[in-house]
């Protein structure tokens, strides 16, 4: 019996279907096999794994992608009109003629899968090796398995101030692709990187970051995840922050039927900073809606500063999750930790689940950490309509005002204003 | 002209009846007060004419220029001219005061047919009336009465109130929580707003405020009732007897 339940088990049949790429340089391949040896050790997970209760990850466990029609829309897309140096995938896959050349002043970009081919290279130090430590105490599946087959992606490193965003561009052409991308970024003392994705990439589609920023440097990363409703995206963003090192993330979620962001960051230097942040909307009424932030922030050197803003506005059977959660190591004294997960409710129909966790060994420490989920403020809605604010445009202001928090934390203004005219744009389609 | 007619109100989850028959004649141009002790309905009164939910007219009417005001949504009333003053001015954290002061005022300008004020209008219109009011443009750039004093709260109502310029204001207890100067400020920007097609309607507990907002007529409220109307002495009886002279008389 046992025999039959395991080649029925989705799972076991596609970890015994993974087969490695060979054509690769000995360092990557020995990188893929470790990856793999990781992940047949923890399994791929089910609802029964503690950070996949209110998320069911069958979708992305499943041997083949649920199809999903490419989105058609006529709205220009998002970044359009920022001077950026774009890098297109097409279902996975880098189209170097719909990209601008891959060079930049201070920052050298390659294909991921020309440098797995190279004997010497000094991506041999990241690919993967940050993943590995992402799995203690909490296991990331999705992640080792996208270093074990990823088959695409990036690799930027940057050696001062780059003069403009790199953007990457995900297109989705083929309603039963599966796409899994794996970019890898250095960001060398002092320096600083503007880092863009937008784009539904394939039906399904499995992304892993891993960033490494060295002392002084900074890494800003602003993504956008919409309009596509049939989407199904799991990411993993690694970062390892060196003393004095910035790293931040902002994503726009708007629609999706299945999104998971994970976030693992160590602040292993003094005075590291990374800050985190994610505004998501969902409406469930045509297409459902699934979205789940999962964050694990180490504090593990003196005097460095983290912040988690994360805010989702549900409605119409649309769920939210948020699993966040600080460590603060016994070295990480003067530590700075501030966390934030709120759920706005548009009706009485949506869920929002939210476990914040700190775990502290520091004495001198300040932490503090808030999750609120609520309706909108009867209060401050009448108080807009007593002004002659109509109620729908008056919802969407005070919508706003609700995810103004978690848009602060992109420094460029206009990146800010862009994503800014995005959410205002999804708010009036579906406003009354 | 703004006509209340035997209005009787409800809270909407409670049996709890607050206005017992309410009759008021406002003309355009004047300036009439409502006096009264706490729980006299004053406030019920200002929220039911600005329409804000949870209350239930069960009789009577309110004709603004003949028209039902009952019948409409908030905005629309906003859109006729209807502006109250709060008493507690909401904080909303994330929306800018000149975001909110300008589609406040382009919702309205639409809902009447008329134009929308650009950017730079709108901006020379708001910086002219915070000027008069010593309103710091800073205060312009925060977020809607959020950190704002109790007397930058009320200097911001009575800017909304210049920019809008309504028909009818209603100022509930906008005197609280003020010391003199800002008393003072607060009452010569309503007298500026006086006009011969504007009328007020100043709800007070203390006569205080009627020394700078000199009304035409004075009501005084008991128990969800008009027990009592005269000229301007009629407040400051009040504010020599005090409040239980009148009501052991009604007794």
């Amino acid at each position: 019996m046992a025999e039959v339940h395991e080649r029925d088990n989705p799972a076991e049949a596609r970890l015994a279907a993974i087969r490695l790429p060979e054509e690769e340089a000995g360092w990557a391949r020995a990188a893929r096999a470790a990856a793999l040896a990781r992940l047949r050790r923890t399994g791929l997970p089910n609802q029964r794994d503690e950070y996949w209760r209110e998320t069911d990850p069958s979708a992305f466990v499943a041997p083949e992608p649920v199809p999903a029609a490419p989105l058609v829309t006529d709205e220009p897309p998002v970044f359009d009109a920022i001077d950026r140096l774009k890098v297109v995938f097409v279902d996975g896959v880098f189209d170097p003629e719909a990209s601008d050349p891959l060079a930049l002043d201070h920052v050298e970009i390659e294909r991921l899968a020309d440098v797995l081919q190279a004997d010497i290279h000094w991506a041999r130090d990241l690919f993967g090796r940050l993943e590995e430590t992402a799995h203690d105490p909490v296991p990331r599946p999705f992640a080792a398995l996208n270093t074990a087959v990823a088959g695409d992606g990036i690799v930027i490193r940057v050696r001062g101030r780059a003069p403009k965003p790199i953007s990457l561009i995900y297109l989705h052409r083929d309603d039963r692709s599966d796409a899994v991308l794996h970019h890898l970024v250095r960001i060398e003392p002092g320096a600083e990187l503007t880092l863009l994705e937008n784009g539904p990439a394939a039906a399904r589609f499995n992304q892993l970051l891993e960033v490494e920023v060295a002392a002084g440097g900074s890494f800003h990363h602003v993504r956008a995840q919409g309009r596509d409703h049939e989407r199904r995206a799991v990411t993993h963003l690694v970062g390892r922050v060196a003393e004095g090192g910035v790293l931040k993330s902002f994503t726009l979620t708007a629609n999706g039927a299945l999104s998971r962001n994970e976030y693992v960051v160590r602040l292993e230097g003094a005075e590291a900073v990374t800050h985190l942040a994610g505004a998501a909307v969902g409406d469930g009424a045509v297409h459902p809606f699934h979205h789940d932030d999962t964050i694990f922030v180490t504090h593990a050197a003196e005097s460095c500063e983290s912040r988690q803003v994360f805010k989702k506005v549900l409605r119409n059977g649309a769920v939210g999750v948020f699993q966040g959660k600080i460590l603060v190591r016994s070295v990480a004294q003067k530590t700075d930790g501030y966390q934030l997960s709120q759920g706005l409710m548009l009706d009485g129909d949506s869920r929002f689940f939210a476990k914040p966790e700190l775990e502290i060994y520091a004495d001198d420490v300040k932490c503090s950490h808030g999750s609120t989920c609520g309706a909108i403020d009867e209060e401050q809605l009448f108080y807009l309509r007593a002004r002659g604010v109509p109620r729908p445009e008056a919802e969407n202001l005070l919508v706003l005002a609700f995810l103004a928090e978690a848009l602060e934390e992109i420094e460029d203004p206009a990146l800010a204003d862009d994503i800014r005219a995005r959410l205002e744009a999804w708010l009036r389609r579906r406003q009354g | 002209m703004l006509e209340i007619r035997n209005l009787h109100v409800k809270l909407e989850e409670e049996d709890k009846v607050i206005l017992k028959g309410v009759n008021l004649a406002l003309p355009d141009g004047e300036v009439h007060a409502i006096m009264g002790p706490n729980g006299s309905g004053k406030s019920t009164l200002s929220y039911v004419l600005a329409g804000r939910e949870g209350y239930e007219v069960t009789e009577g009417e309110v004709l603004l220029d003949g028209e039902n005001l009952l019948e409409m949504e908030p905005e629309e009333r906003a859109a006729k001219g209807v502006f109250l003053a709060f008493q507690y001015p909401v904080e909303i954290p994330g929306v800018g005061n000149m975001t909110f002061l300008r589609t406040a005022l382009n919702a309205q300008r639409k809902a009447r047919g008329e134009p929308e004020l650009s950017g730079a209008e709108f901006l020379r219109l708001v910086r002219e009336k915070a000027k008069a009011l010593e309103i710091d443009p800073e205060m312009l750039k925060r977020p809607v009465n959020v950190g704002f004093s109790g007397g930058e709260k009320k200097r911001n109502e009575i800017l909304q109130m210049a920019v809008l310029e309504p028909k009818l204001a209603i100022l509930d207890e906008t005197d609280s929580g003020l010391d003199i100067d800002a008393l003072r400020l607060v009452a010569e920007g309503v007298n500026a707003l006086r006009a011969p097609d504007r009328s007020f309607l100043v709800i007070t507990h203390y006569q205080r405020l009627l020394d700078y907002i000199v009304p035409d007529v004075v009501h005084i409220m008991a128990d969800g009732r008009i027990i009592r109307t005269g000229d301007a002495d009629l407040a400051r009886e009040v504010e020599k007897t005090g409040y239980a002279d009148i009501l052991k008389e009604l007794a």
